[in-house]
């Protein structure tokens, strides 16, 4: 279709023009907002308190989201948002890791908010369009489509030209039709769902930018919590937005040199010892594939093991063959860490678009876990595939992972059989049961609607249309307050156990991951010093998502003398970075501890409005066994002389004579009251109640005690 | 026969003689690129994990700077 072609087959619905803005020292100090179901279109001013108490991106995402729902508010009732937001560092483009978007919304999943912080354009192109976030609200009759015109000052909706359901014709597609030619397409990005939001409850979004080299519309996503079956629920096709003219000083920092120097030194350490450590830019984060399996973490037939005989079929260096090598690929401009990989005519052997020749991203470690170990699939070709098909129709690679691992249980425990998965026969490994579920899920047909409800839900419908135990199904659905656990065994860390449970959107690992350093290091024995860990470590990984930055080049490059400093685990020196380019950048002076408190502020926050939805208590808080030992006598019996040997020594329980069940037993009921007193232990670190409520001493302490916050405080005490 | 034990990270470990780092990383099966090896509060670079050995009743830690995905 010629350009004229396609502009006269885009039909207006609203147009809404706003004066160019300039961005004053990281922030553009306006957001937009949209409502669907009238399709209003206005601008909020971002007051000086605002900033303070929510500094940017997801502080930005929850507060607007908490001013517009009300307690009864479900996930898919008109007044749920999404909002999109960035952060005052977003869009710099001189330290690594500065363009990402965070995305919140009321999850189908969890009934509370979740957030999920992704790659690509958008983020930075909605600043330097004006805005220092994105709400939507409401839903629309017929798909529609937003378009941004960061240049003109101009947004429109407009029904949606395009019938293409799946995200990477979805993204090609817009990404040419708004673009005035191909050098131009460089200035888009689209953010859309696919196919399975529709139909599953944990559809994910695809935020696009364009690969000059590639000459194809890339995709990162905003994975967790089912953000694009909201996106699909208010009718929204695809969010576009276009800006000419990216330049590196656009943020118009109070002090550009700093922000340049900081950004040089992480340069220079990439480049000098990347390929000596983790090999970032050759494979990405896929390069713990087998170091996870060694160290026995590797999440394998649902988390029943952390190993597999087969792993090497599947190890970093078969990912590495298959991705093009040569392009260093970064999702957004400046990561020298460039971690985002792509396999490049990669055939597809199932589904609608079988016969084709596509681009794959990833597979990142995430994927390969969740597609391959934990399903028992050992084939890269079908996790590559599956990774493909979860990207393109909109699903949550870990959720898909995770919940195909439960079904595959379910399956060979007689829970599920060929008549109620409609034929698939769901045994680990099954690559063929596991594509097929895939595309049922997509269309929304037979077995596939049951299982993209997710983990949670397939436990409440088992139980009562199979009569299935409930207590089992618990033990082993690796779920808590209903989202999927991500791909890491959690069984021998209890530090681990927490930093799964004891967060505010769910078991996902980027609040904590200390697994290495308490089962492995053995650096934080004591439940003082394990709590001590889970509250720095998620409040200082919570700050990245304020910032509209990516977590990666903090600790996944270490500098050379990191060893000789006195907590290498927080790589002290890459944090002093991100206190000099805040302040730099925001003209804000603040220091490690401030900036602690900067996220202690929106966390806290968070955890309320989790309580005010009526979740984030200490029950809310508890997970399955499954995460914290062994539930079968399969699983026990397999690590024996392991758990043996833990019963002796820290139990003083002598394991001779002892049947398998009886030492299941006393082993069951000390692990989960290790549990309890971790619980007890963070949540008094925290500042929280025993029940797991921020107390008011605490919010005063943070300058948190806004009304509406302190009312859901005394309500719940 | 007494087992002789040395502490690898704060945890007990059977040594005998001729035990080196590098024999030690083997064992535990440490394959992570990034460990920080210190012998009794003393750094040792990786360089030196073959030839140096580890004495009977020495404190070692091996810390894996993984600080997760
Ligand atoms: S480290 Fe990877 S994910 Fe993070 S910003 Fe860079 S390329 Fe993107």
């Amino acid at each position: 279709m010629s350009i004229e072609n396609k502009q006269s087959a885009r039909r207006l619905l609203k147009e809404y023009a706003y004066s160019l803005g300039m961005i004053d020292k990281g922030y553009a100090n306006r957001t937009l907002y949209i409502d669907l179901s009238g399709n209003t279109i206005l601008e909020k001013p971002v007051t000086q308190e605002m900033k303070d108490k929510f500094t940017g991106g997801k502080g930005f995402g929850l507060k607007y989201l908490w001013d517009a729902v009300t307690p009864a508010t479900k996930w898919n009732d008109p007044e749920n948002e999404i909002v999109i937001a960035n952060g005052p560092l977003c869009g710099i483009t001189q330290y690594p890791g500065s363009g990402k978007s965070l995305v919140v919304t009321i999850s189908p999943l969890t009934n509370m908010p979740v957030d999920s912080n992704v790659g690509g354009y958008f983020g930075p192109f909605l600043k330097f369009s004006g805005f220092d976030a994105l709400e939507l609200q409401g839903k629309a009759d017929k798909d529609v489509i937003v378009f941004i015109d960061g240049n003109k000052g101009i947004v429109r909706i407009e029904e949606a030209p395009v019938d293409a359901a799946d995200s990477h014709v979805l993204a090609e597609q817009l990404t040419e039709m708004f673009a005035d030619s191909e050098e131009d397409k460089r200035n888009i990005s689209v953010v859309s769902a696919g196919s399975a939001a529709e139909h599953a409850y944990i559809g994910l979004l695809n935020f696009s930018f364009y690969d000059v080299r590639r000459k194809a519309a890339r995709l990162k996503q905003a994975g967790r919590g089912g953000i694009g079956t909201v996106f699909r629920d208010k009718k929204i096709k695809a969010l576009v937005v276009k800006f000419v003219g990216v330049k590196g000083n656009l943020n118009h920092p109070a002090d550009q040199g700093t922000v340049n120097r900081t950004g040089i030194k992480l340069h220079k350490e990439i480049h000098d010892l990347d390929d000596k450590q983790n090999r970032m830019r050759k494979i990405g984060t896929a390069n713990i594939i087998e170091i996870m399996d060694e160290y026995d973490l590797l999440p394998t037939h649902n988390y029943k093991f952390g190993r597999h005989k087969d792993t090497y079929k599947i190890n970093s260096y078969v990912f590495q063959d298959m991705v093009t090598q040569g392009m260093a690929d970064g999702c957004w401009f400046g990561c020298s860490m460039s971690c985002a990989k792509a396999a490049d005519n990669f055939l597809l052997k199932s589904g609608p678009y079988k016969g084709q020749k596509v681009v794959v991203d990833g597979p990142e470690y995430e994927n390969a876990a969740a597609l391959g170990s934990n399903i028992g699939v050992f084939d890269p070709q079908v996790v590559m595939e599956l990774n493909f098909y979860c990207d393109t129709y909109a699903l949550d690679t870990i959720s898909f992972g995770t919940m195909t691992a439960f079904i595959m249980e379910c399956y060979e425990n007689g829970i599920l059989n060929k008549e109620r998965t409609g034929g698939l026969e769901l045994n680990f490994g099954n690559a063929e049961a596991a594509l097929e579920l895939i595309h049922q899920i997509s269309r929304g047909e037979g077995f596939g609607k049951i299982a993209g409800k997710g983990v949670r839900r397939m436990k409440e419908y088992f139980v009562k249309e199979y009569g299935a135990d409930p207590a089992f199904l618990n033990d082993i659905g690796m779920e808590q307050k209903g989202l999927e656990f991500s791909e890491y065994m959690p069984k021998e860390s209890l530090a681990q156990q927490g930093g799964y449970g004891l967060t505010n959107k769910g078991p996902q690992h980027d609040e904590a991951w200390l697994i290495f350093m308490d089962m492995v290091n053995n650096q934080i024995p004591t439940f003082e010093d394990k709590a001590e860990a889970l509250h720095y470590f998620p409040m200082f990984r919570t700050w990245f998502g304020l910032n509209g930055l990516c977590k990666l080049p903090w600790n996944d490059i270490t500098p050379a003398g990191n060893k000789y400093t006195s907590e290498p685990a927080k790589i002290p020196e890459h944090v002093q970075n991100y206190v000099d380019i805040f302040s730099a950048v925001t003209g804000k002076i603040i220091d490690k501890e401030e900036l602690i408190r900067q996220s202690e502020r929106v966390y806290n926050f968070q955890r309320l409005f989790n309580i005010r939805m009526g979740y984030g208590k200490r029950v809310h808080d508890k997970i399955p066994y499954r995460a914290m030992g062994p539930v079968t006598v399969e699983e026990y019996e397999s690590r024996q002389e392991r758990y043996d040997k833990q019963l002796q020594e820290l139990l003083g329980y002598d394991p001779v004579g002892k049947s398998t069940e009886e030492k299941m037993k006393v082993m069951r009921a000390y692990r989960e009251d290790q549990y309890e007193k971790l619980t007890d232990a963070v949540y008094k670190r925290r500042g929280w109640t025993p029940n797991g409520v921020p107390t008011l001493e605490k919010l005063k302490d943070l300058g948190m005690d806004l009304p509406e916050v302190v009312k859901v405080v005394e309500n719940n005490l | 026969m007494v087992i002789k034990m040395i502490q690898v990270n704060g945890k007990e470990f059977p040594w005998e003689e001729g035990l080196t780092v590098a024999e030690l990383l083997k064992r535990k099966r440490y394959s992570y690129p990034k460990i920080i090896v210190k012998i009794n509060g003393t750094l040792v670079e990786p360089e030196e994990y073959a030839s140096t050995a580890v004495r009977d009743g020495d404190d070692v830690k091996a810390i894996h700077l993984l600080a997760g995905g």
